[in-house]
């Protein structure tokens, strides 16, 4: 039985690589990509914890993570098809029109 | 209403009636004279209401009288309603019949319907000779509201009672003297009679004065205004008390009553209409003063020295007025110095204690003198109409000329063309001068006893007094009626008609019989009797033939040596007064009234405007209005808002702070605006870096 602490290690290591991701990389695709590195690191930290503690709540907790992932690709990637329909470009940092 | 034990029997419960029949007359003419004066029966219907107001008033009085005879005259109040209760004072509308009372209800409302009736006739002209018909309905009206408060004045149980009424009637006669306030009495345009009305008003005033001087000490020091409480009160009192009260209401006598020094407003009232003249000016308001005097007459009696200078001012003025009247040439002018003659007569009466006999002379004189006024009116009527007369028949220059219908000079063989105006002013006369048996003869002669058995030197001036009563009438007699018509409106005057000459005729019958009130024989002393009931200390005098054959031989001399003057040669067209020449100054000084007037502008008048005029422009303007208003608050108030408040504490406090706070989030705002620098990741990072801080802080606390 491999220990808890193990899955929350990697846990840690991919929830850092994701933000590092969405902080670091300007393609939005990416940015997406290291938020669902994000959100399954967390759902691998929930699934473990679950196991540790015999409870199938966190594990019901990581299916409406993964429904709501679901979700938020479907309007984030219609979004950066849009922006990039009127932009020809999906650079974030062009996309500052709301700055002070 | 309360009952006190005495009203149960008779006819007491019309007290109050004597005061809301001429109320209902006044509202009556009030509310739907307007639209009566629209009919063509409008004139008689609002006249008559008006007299039958006061007519229904007379009978109430007589109801009164009969019913206090039937009590042994026995005082009866009549309480109709609180007024002010106040701590110890406590006073009511209450009414008080006794004899003293009812004998001035009977004078005020039987000569004051008398007036009413002549009124119908006399207003009925007078209004068309000065072109308002719309003021007939308002004399009416005013008439009745002088009987309201002429009888609140007689039938009050308390002085603050008296006082309304004192004080209704000096509105009432402010009213009726300024009746033709936009002219004068010759109907041109002008303020004359206004100023006569506020002339008599303020000289009122100054008496009033007295009045509430003499009603405050007696507050303070009797407790009470009720008429037996005060009197019982003042037994225990020191007598300097009660001098101060008799004094200072002497000055309240003088105004009213029109003795000197404040009987310069009568003369002038003469610019009323002449009913007003006879009613107000000299049957009934002027006697309130004598009415004063004889309701106070337990006051008066305790102080002999204020009674002894209350009929020295009567004594004086009686002698004074009749000195003035024998130099006068209006009618009516005349007659208003006899009356403060007259008045003077009566003051000195009951100053000197002879309360019954200045009541005697106060009614008899009510009736000759109301009688005369009322034919002087006739005869002004007469006049104007023969003025009239001319105007319209081919004269027609003559109405270029101002014509005064009340001068004497004008008249003149006035017997032939009003011969009922004649007698009626003739028993008038006699009457007045004091000749046997008409009523002056008994009242006056009974003053004159009084006075000769107690105070020789008020007898001597007023049998003086009477000397020259006898001479200005016999005078006016010659010139008004005797010789040639000096005018030819004086030829062609015509005689009153009935409406005007039956009201003089019912008063020339009291003027002859008046005497039958209180003849000096054993037995017959009616009014002393009646009177006996209500002042204590009455004595019925016997006839004194010493006194009443002086008096009445004088009265003849005098009208001998006026016969001698006008009478054997009358008076022609545009000559002077055959006494100016052998009397010379004293002439003119009766004929300018002795320039009291002029003395009384010179003295107090124009001191009065020079002080006013220092008031308003040193006082008021310069130091008031430019120097305190101007300098001192609105240049304070200019100085503490420009410079204090608006510079310092709105521009550099206020205004400083706000703009201030405006700078502060502008700055804070142009600071913070830069983090929002449009970056998604640097949004990013932050709420890392603000979860990696809360996180470290909840692990690390």
């Amino acid at each position: 039985m491999v220990p808890v602490n193990f899955y929350i290690i990697l846990s840690a290591i991919l929830f850092t690589i994701g933000a590092m991701g969405v902080l670091v990389r300007r393609n939005p695709l990416i940015i997406f990509m290291s938020i669902e590195l994000m959100l399954n690191s967390a759902n691998l930290a929930m699934v473990a914890f679950s196991s540790a503690i015999k409870s199938f709540s966190g594990q019901i907790f990581v299916f409406f993570v993964i429904a709501v992932a679901a979700a938020e690709v479907g309007v984030g990637l219609a979004l950066i098809v849009q922006i990039f329909k009127s932009r020809h470009s999906i650079n974030v940092d062009e996309m500052n029109n709301l700055k002070g | 209403m309360l009952f006190s034990e005495t009203t149960s029997s008779g006819f007491f419960f019309l007290a109050p009636w004597i005061v809301f029949f001429p109320l209902i007359g006044l509202l009556t003419n009030l509310i739907f004279g307007g639209w009566f004066m629209k009919q063509p029966w409008g004139e008689k219907a609002i006249g008559w209401i008006a007299s039958a107001a006061s007519g229904a008033a007379f009978v109430a009085s007589v109801l009164l009288a009969y019913s206090l005879s039937l009590n042994h005259g026995e005082v009866v109040r009549w309480t109709l309603g609180q007024w002010i209760h106040i701590g110890e004072l406590e006073l009511d509308w209450t009414f008080r019949v006794d004899t003293l009372s009812t004998t001035m209800m009977l004078v005020v409302s039987g000569v004051g319907t008398l007036i009413h009736i002549y009124a119908i006739g006399y207003m009925h002209e007078d209004v068309r000779f000065k072109s308002d018909l719309g003021r007939y309905q308002r004399f009416f009206v005013f008439f009745n509201l002088f009987i309201i408060a002429m009888m609140i004045l007689v039938g009050g149980d308390s002085y603050m009672m008296l006082f309304v009424g004192w004080e209704g009637v000096g509105l009432c006669s402010f009213l009726l003297i300024g009746f033709w306030y936009d002219m004068d009495t010759l109907a041109r345009p002008s303020w004359a009679n206004s100023n006569a009305a506020k002339k008599a008003f303020i000289t009122n005033r100054i008496g009033d004065f007295g009045f509430l001087i003499a009603g405050f000490i007696m507050f303070w020091y009797l407790k009470s205004f009720q008429f037996d409480q005060a009197f019982e009160a003042a037994k225990s009192m020191p007598p300097e008390i009660i001098v101060a009260i008799t004094l200072f209401m002497l000055i309240g006598v003088a105004g009213k009553s029109s003795q000197i020094p404040l009987y310069v407003w009568l003369p002038d009232a003469m610019a009323g209409p002449t009913p007003v003249s006879a009613l107000i000016h000299a049957a009934t308001m002027v006697t309130a003063g004598v009415y004063l005097v004889a309701r106070s007459a337990p006051l008066y009696t305790l102080v002999p020295q204020a009674q002894y200078i209350v009929a020295m001012t009567g004594a004086v003025t009686a002698l004074f007025a009749a000195t003035i009247a024998v130099g006068q040439y209006d009618i009516k002018k005349v007659l208003a110095y006899s009356t403060i003659s007259q008045l003077g007569f009566m003051v000195a009466a009951v100053g000197m204690g002879a309360f019954v006999a200045g009541m005697f002379h106060l009614a008899t004189h009510a009736f000759f003198k109301a009688l005369l006024f009322l034919s002087a009116g006739s005869v002004i009527l007469g006049l104007e109409r023969g003025h009239h007369h001319l105007a319209h028949h081919g004269h027609g220059d003559h109405h270029e000329e101002v014509f005064d219908p009340g001068d004497m000079r004008n008249m003149g063989g006035l017997r032939k063309t009003m011969p009922v105006t004649f007698w009626l002013y003739m028993i008038g006369t006699l009457a007045l001068a004091g000749i046997f048996p008409f009523a002056g003869f008994w009242s006056k002669d009974e003053i004159l006893l009084d006075a000769s058995l107690h105070y020789p030197t008020v007898y001597i001036l007023l049998t003086i007094a009477a000397f020259f009563t006898a001479f200005y009438m016999g005078r006016q007699i010659w010139m008004v009626f005797f010789g040639q018509p000096r005018h030819e409106a004086a030829a062609h005057a015509e005689e009153s008609p009935l409406i005007i000459t039956a009201p003089l005729m019912v008063l020339a019958a009291l003027s002859v019989l008046g005497g039958l009130l209180n003849l000096p024989f054993e037995g017959f002393h009616n009014l002393t009797h009646w009177l006996g009931y209500t002042l204590e200390e009455v004595e019925g005098l016997p006839l004194n033939l010493q006194v009443a054959g002086i008096s009445t031989i004088l009265a003849l001399i005098a009208i001998a040596i006026s016969w001698f003057i006008y009478g054997r040669n009358p008076l022609k067209k545009g000559q002077a007064d055959p006494l100016k020449k052998p009397l010379g100054l004293i002439f003119t000084g009766m004929e300018n009234k002795w320039f009291v007037d002029e003395g009384y502008w010179a003295v107090f008048v124009d001191r009065y405007i020079d002080i006013s005029r220092f008031l308003a422009d040193v006082i008021d303007w310069k130091f008031w209005h430019d120097f305190v208003h101007d300098k001192v608050i609105a240049g304070t108030y200019n100085w503490l808002a420009n410079i204090a408040l608006n510079d310092y504490a709105d521009q550099k406090g206020i205004n400083a702070f706000f703009d201030g706070w405006g700078k502060v989030t502008q700055w804070l705002s142009a600071t913070t605006r830069k983090v929002q620098n449009g970056f998604v990741r640097s949004y990013a990072l932050s709420i890392m870096l603000g979860v990696v801080l809360i996180l470290g802080y909840l692990l690390l606390k």
